[in-house]
C-alpha cells in the first residue's frame, strides 16, 4: 500500500501529490442543492458537472442532479453565452425548477463569461419564468478548493435573495457551513429545542438524506425556500459556523441589510458546541433546555468515564479546515495528543486557530495549510501516531502505515452514517466519541497477547 | 415479470412511447432527442444518431475528453507516473474512482494509488503554467524515478496554450526517460471518446513498439479491457489454461513494458471496440496484426470468443484444448447459475451504459434468461450501433475534425502480416476479422435503443416499462433505486466481480439475483398503508 512513497521528505514546489482538497464547484453544487426546488447548473465543459456528481452521489448515496453548459471546443473560443440561454431555455421547460444556481468551471472562467450580464440578458428576453429565480456564482478552480466553492455559493444565496429590512424580526439567520444533512437536521433541531426561529442556510437535510417511498422526487421536500432567504435580510443576528465555510455569507448580509454576526466555530466536540449555545443565549437571552443539557451531561460523562483510553493518544488529523480546527479541539478536550493537522485548503487563518488550541499541548505540532497527503504520510512515517482521522483518502495510509483509522469529514466514498449521524452538537460529540474509542480498542484487543486479552474494558 | 405475449403490443408501443418522451422537450431539443432513439425493427437496417453534442441545460450522463484519456485509457497503466496538469479538482476526480484493478510487475512499481497534479493557481492561469508543470515533472522524476510518465492537459491550461506535448518532450530529453503529453482538454469532441481517440494516438506514438523483443506461441493483446473487478484476470486464467499468451492489456492492468513490445503479438483481440478500434486498426496497418472482435461477458459469449480466437489461430491442438475447457468450464458455471437462473427467468432489464458494454451484457442477460427491453450507450459512435458497415457514412462534423488523427503506413522494417495474404482475406470476407456487427443487430424487435439517455428519458423508462433491473452508473443509481427498481452499476460493478469470463458470469449472475430478488423492496411500502386504523380509542 503507498509502497513508493519514501520515507525522507522530499521538499515540493510544483507537485501535489494525493490532494486533501479538491475544486470550487463541487462545493458550490452541494450547497445549491440546499436551495428547496433549486437545479444546480454547472456552465462549462460537461466532464466537470459529471465528475462532481458522481463524487457528491458516492458520498450521499442519493441522487444528485445538476445540469451542465457542454461546451465543446468552438464554445470554449467563442464563450458560453449562447450555450448557457439555451440551457436555462431547456432547464425552465422539461426541470421547472424555482431557482437554477449556476457556478462557473475553471474554461468559463478562464474565457471570462460574465454570468451577471448573461443572466440579466436572458431575464430581459424572457427566458426566465415569472417567480424562478436564476443565480450564480463564481467558482474558478485553480482558486481556493471546494470549501470555497460552497462559501461562494452560500454567499450568492445573499447577494441575489437576502432583503434587507429596517425592521428587524425576532428570526436569526444560522449558517451551518459545509456539513451533513445530518448536521443540518441536527443544528435545527437544537434551534427547536432552544426555542429559537431561524433560516438555516443551505440546508440540504431532506434532500441529500430523503427517505425510500418507491417514487422519486425530483426535487425532494427538503432545501431553505427562498422566501426565507429573502427573508433572511431582517434577521436581527447570523451565527456563521466556520470561518472558511461561512464568513463571507454572513459578511455579506451585515453589509446588504445591515444583519451583524457570530463567526463561532463548527460545533463539533463539547467547547465548540458550548460556544454555540453561549452564542444562541447572548442573542435570545434563554438558558439552553434541560433536555440539551442532559445531552451535554451524558458527553461529559462518557468522556470521564473513558478518559483512561484517550489520554496521551498521538493523532494525525486531515480535512477541510472548519472540521479540523473543530476537531483538534475536541481531541484536545479528550487528553489526545494532535501532532499533525493538515488541510488542503489554503488560508493562514488555519495555521494560526490551530497553533492557538495547541499552544500547551502540542507546541511542537505539524501543521499545514495548503498541503497534500503524501506529505502528510510522510509526517506519519517520520513520527508515528495512535490514531488517524479524516476523510476516506486517508485509508491508504492508515493501511501502509497500521493505523486505526475513523472517517471524519468529506467525502466519505465507502461507508454510510455520515449523513444520517450527526456530528454537530452534543449528541454528535458523543457519536464521534464512540466512533474513536471503537477503533482504539479494536486496536487493543487486536494487538493483545491472549494472556491480556480482556473481556472486559 | 416479462410476458411473451406482450412482444407484438411492445413493438407498436415503442414508437408511441419514444414520441411521447419527446413531448415535455422544447420543439427544437425534440427533433434532435428524436434521431437517437429507435424501437428496433430487426427487419430493416435502422439508423441512429450518435457521437453528436449533448444539449446544453440536459441532464446527461456523459463525461469530458479527459476523462477518457487520463480516467480511462492511459490512468490504469500500472508503472508509469500520471501528471494531470491543470486545476486540482481534474486529477482528484480521476484518482481511483475507476476500478481498474492492477498490479506491480516484478520490478514492484505501481503508482495506482498515487495522484499527480500540477494543482495550477491563478498565477499560473496569467502568467502560464508551463514552467511549474516542468518543475512537478522533475520533483516526480527525483522521489519516484518511474521509467515514464504522461501528462494530461485539462480545460484551463490548454486554453492559455500551455503545451503539455512540448514540455514533455523536452523534459524527456533533460530526464532521459519517456514522458509524453496528451493534449486531451474536456471540452474537446462531445463526450469521453474524444480521449480515447487521443490516449490511444499518444499510447501509439510513444509507447507501441519501443521493445522488439518477440515471444513464442499464440501471443495475443487485449485490446480494450479494464480489469473491472479483476476481469482481465480472470480471462488471463482461462487464456493459461489453453495457452495462450498474453503479451500485453490495453489498458486495465496495463504495463508500459508490456504495450511497449504489443505490436509483435499475433493477434489483437477487442473487446470494448469504442474505446480502442483506433489501437487495432494502427496496429494492423502498421505492423500487420488482424484483430477480431470478441465478447468475454456471458458464458455463451465467452465460449465463443475462445473458439474464435483458435479459429484464427488454426492449431488442432490449441483447438482441442480449447474445446476441453469449454467443456468443463461451461458445465462448470452452467451449474452454477442454475439456481438463479430460476430465479431470474422471464425477469427483464435495462442497460444505459458506456461505449460497448450496453452490449456485451446482453449476451449474459440471455444466459440468464432475461431480456433486455431497453439499451443505450453513453458515448458511443453510430458504427457501435449500427455495426462498422457504416463508418464510412459516419458524417464527419467540426467537433470531431478537432481530434487529431494519425496516418500511419506499414513499417518497412517491421510490417509482417501474419497469416497468409489468402486467409486474411477470406476471413476478412466473412466478416470474421476486422468486424463488429453493433448492438441494434443484436437486440430483438421492439425493444428500445436510446442514445445518450436523459434524465427525463430514463425516468420515462421507468415509469412505463419497469424493468425488473437497471444497469447504469454511479449518477443514476441512487434515482433509479428511489423508484423501487434495482440498478447494478457497469462501471464498477457495485464493487463486485470479476464478471468477465465463466467464473465471472456466475459472479453476475448471483449479483443481478440477489439485487432482483432482495426482500429490501419489499419493506418500501409500509404493511398498514391501505388497511384502516380501527384501533383508534387512545387516540382521544
Amino acid at each position: 500500500m503507498l509502497d513508493m512513497t519514501p520515507p525522507g521528505i522530499a521538499e515540493r514546489s510544483a507537485l501535489t501529490i494525493n490532494p486533501a482538497k479538491t475544486c470550487q464547484p463541487i462545493g458550490a453544487l452541494y450547497a445549491a442543492l440546499g436551495i428547496h426546488e433549486c437545479l444546480p447548473h454547472s456552465h462549462g465543459s460537461q466532464g466537470c458537472c459529471a465528475y462532481h456528481r458522481s463524487h457528491l452521489t458516492r458520498h450521499y448515496k442519493e441522487p444528485v442532479m445538476a445540469a451542465t453548459s457542454s461546451f465543446t471546443e468552438g464554445t470554449a473560443v467563442f464563450g458560453g453565452g449562447a450555450n448557457l440561454r439555451q440551457a436555462i431555455k431547456n432547464i425552465f421547460q422539461i426541470y421547472k425548477p424555482r431557482v437554477v444556481a449556476v457556478h462557473t468551471t475553471c474554461l468559463s472562467e478562464t474565457i471570462g463569461d460574465d454570468l451577471s450580464t448573461l443572466i440579466a440578458k436572458a431575464k430581459d428576453d424572457g427566458l426566465i419564468p415569472e417567480g424562478s429565480f436564476v443565480i450564480h456564482t463564481n467558482t474558478p478552480s485553480y482558486v481556493g478548493s471546494h470549501v470555497t466553492g460552497f462559501s461562494n455559493m452560500t454567499r450568492s444565496m445573499v447577494n441575489y435573495f437576502a432583503e434587507p429590512a429596517k425592521q428587524k424580526k425576532g428570526q436569526i439567520n444560522v449558517i451551518p457551513g459545509f456539513v451533513e444533512p445530518s448536521d443540518m437536521r441536527h443544528i435545527k433541531m437544537l434551534l427547536n429545542e432552544m426555542g429559537v426561529k431561524a433560516v438555516v442556510f443551505p440546508d440540504t437535510s431532506d434532500v441529500l438524506d430523503a427517505p425510500q417511498t418507491g417514487s422519486h422526487r425530483f426535487y425532494p421536500k427538503g432545501g431553505v425556500t427562498v422566501e426565507a432567504l429573502k427573508s433572511t435580510g431582517s434577521s436581527k443576528k447570523t451565527i456563521a459556523m466556520g470561518s472558511f465555510a461561512s464568513e463571507a455569507a454572513a459578511q455579506a448580509l451585515m453589509v446588504k441589510a445591515d444583519v451583524p454576526y457570530d463567526l463561532i466555530d463548527l460545533p463539533i466536540g463539547i467547547a465548540a458546541t458550548d460556544r454555540f449555545m453561549q452564542s444562541l443565549m447572548d442573542i435570545t437571552g434563554k438558558e439552553p433546555s434541560e433536555r440539551i443539557l442532559d445531552d451535554r451531561g451524558r458527553l461529559v460523562d462518557m468522556m470521564t468515564d473513558n478518559q483512561q483510553y484517550f489520554y496521551g493518544k498521538k493523532v494525525a488529523v486531515f480535512g477541510d479546515p472548519d472540521h479540523v480546527i473543530s476537531m483538534t479541539e475536541f481531541l484536545v478536550s479528550m487528553d489526545m495528543i494532535p501532532i499533525h493537522i493538515l488541510t488542503g485548503t489554503p488560508g493562514k487563518r488555519f495555521e494560526q486557530r490551530i497553533r492557538e488550541i495547541l499552544k500547551d499541548v502540542a507546541p511542537d505540532a505539524r501543521v499545514k495549510a495548503a498541503g497534500d497527503l503524501f506529505e502528510l504520510h510522510q509526517w506519519i512515517k517520520a513520527e508515528p501516531v495512535d490514531l488517524l482521522m479524516g476523510n476516506t483518502y486517508g485509508k491508504h495510509i492508515a493501511r501502509a502505515e497500521d493505523v486505526p483509522f475513523v472517517r471524519f469529514g468529506f467525502p466519505i466514498l465507502d461507508r454510510v452514517g455520515h449523513s444520517y449521524f450527526p456530528v454537530v452538537g452534543y449528541r454528535g460529540a458523543m457519536h464521534l466519541m464512540e466512533k474513536i474509542l471503537g477503533v482504539l480498542l479494536d486496536r487493543k484487543d487486536r494487538d493483545a497477547a491472549e494472556e491480556n486479552f480482556e473481556l472486559i474494558m | 415479470m416479462y410476458d411473451e405475449t406482450d412482444d407484438k403490443t411492445r413493438a407498436s408501443d415503442t414508437k408511441e412511447f419514444i414520441e411521447d418522451i419527446s413531448k415535455a422537450y422544447p420543439t427544437k431539443v425534440a427533433r434532435k432527442r428524436l434521431q437517437h432513439m429507435i424501437g428496433v425493427n430487426s427487419l430493416e437496417k435502422q439508423k441512429i444518431d450518435a457521437n453528436v453534442r449533448t444539449i446544453p441545460g440536459i441532464i446527461t450522463q456523459r463525461g469530458c475528453c479527459y476523462a477518457g484519456c487520463k480516467g480511462v485509457v492511459i490512468g490504469p497503466i500500472v508503472d508509469m507516473i500520471h501528471i494531470v496538469h491543470g486545476p486540482i479538482g481534474c486529477s482528484y476526480y480521476a484518482w481511483l474512482t475507476r476500478r481498474n484493478q492492477g498490479r506491480a510487475r516484478s520490478d514492484g512499481k505501481n503508482y495506482l494509488q498515487y495522484c499527480f497534479s500540477t494543482d495550477i493557481q491563478e498565477d499560473n492561469i496569467v502568467f502560464g503554467g508551463e514552467k511549474k508543470l516542468k518543475a512537478a515533472i522533475e520533483e516526480a522524476y527525483n522521489i519516484f524515478k518511474p521509467k515514464a510518465i504522461s501528462v494530461h492537459a485539462t480545460c484551463p491550461v490548454g486554453l492559455i496554450g500551455d503545451d503539455v506535448v512540448k514540455v514533455s518532450k523536452e523534459m524527456s530529453e533533460k530526464l532521459g526517460i519517456n514522458i509524453f503529453g496528451f493534449s486531451c482538454e474536456g471540452y474537446k469532441g462531445v463526450s469521453q471518446s474524444a480521449g480515447h481517440h487521443l490516449a490511444n494516438n499518444g499510447l501509439f506514438k510513444n509507447v507501441v513498439g519501443m521493445d522488439d523483443t518477440e515471444e513464442e506461441g499464440f501471443t495475443v493483446n487485449i485490446l480494450g479491457e479494464y480489469n473491472i473487478g479483476g476481469d482481465a484476470w480472470e480471462i488471463e486464467r482461462i487464456f493459461n489454461k489453453a495457452g495462450i499468451k498474453v503479451i500485453s492489456k490495453f489498458s486495465g492492468d496495463g504495463s508500459y513494458d508490456e504495450i511497449a513490445k504489443s505490436h509483435t503479438a499475433k493477434l489483437n483481440i477487442i473487446q470494448c471496440h469504442r474505446s480502442i478500434n483506433y489501437m487495432a486498426e494502427m496496429m494492423e496497418t502498421k505492423f500487420g496484426i488482424p484483430w477480431i472482435k470478441i465478447n468475454f461477458i456471458g458464458i455463451k459469449s465467452m465460449s465463443k470468443s475462445l473458439r474464435k480466437i483458435a479459429r484464427f489461430f488454426d492449431d488442432p491442438n490449441l483447438s482441442e484444448r480449447i474445446e476441453k475447457i469449454i467443456t468443463e468450464e461451461e458445465v462448470e458455471a452452467e451449474n452454477a447459475i442454475a439456481p438463479y437462473r430460476e430465479r431470474l427467468n422471464g425477469r427483464t432489464a435495462a442497460i444505459f451504459v458506456g461505449g460497448s458494454r450496453a452490449h456485451h451484457y446482453q449476451d449474459i442477460f440471455k444466459d440468464l434468461g432475461m431480456k433486455v427491453i431497453a439499451a443505450g450507450y453513453e458515448f458511443a459512435h453510430r458504427d457501435d450501433y449500427e455495426g462498422r458497415d457504416v463508418i464510412s457514412d459516419i458524417k464527419v462534423d467540426a467537433d470531431s475534425r478537432n481530434i487529431e488523427q494519425l496516418y500511419v503506413e506499414p513499417d518497412p522494417a517491421r510490417f509482417r502480416l501474419r497469416i497468409s495474404p489468402e486467409r486474411y482475406e477470406q476471413l476478412k470476407k466473412e466478416k470474421f476479422l476486422s468486424y463488429y456487427e453493433g448492438m441494434i443487430g443484436e437486440m430483438e424487435s421492439g425493444s428500445l435503443v436510446i442514445d445518450d439517455i436523459s434524465h427525463h428519458e430514463l425516468e420515462k423508462i421507468i415509469e412505463i416499462y419497469k424493468p425488473d433491473i437497471i444497469c447504469s452508473g454511479i449518477k443514476d443509481k441512487y434515482l433509479i433505486e428511489k423508484w423501487g427498481i434495482p440498478s447494478k452499476q457497469l462501471h464498477n460493478y457495485d464493487y463486485g466481480g470479476p464478471f468477465a469470463g465463466y467464473r465471472g458470469a456466475v459472479n453476475f449472475a448471483k449479483d443481478i439475483d440477489m439485487r432482483v430478488n432482495s426482500r429490501v423492496w419489499s419493506y418500501i411500502t409500509p404493511p398498514w398503508k391501505g388497511t384502516p386504523i380501527i384501533n383508534a380509542e387512545f387516540a382521544a
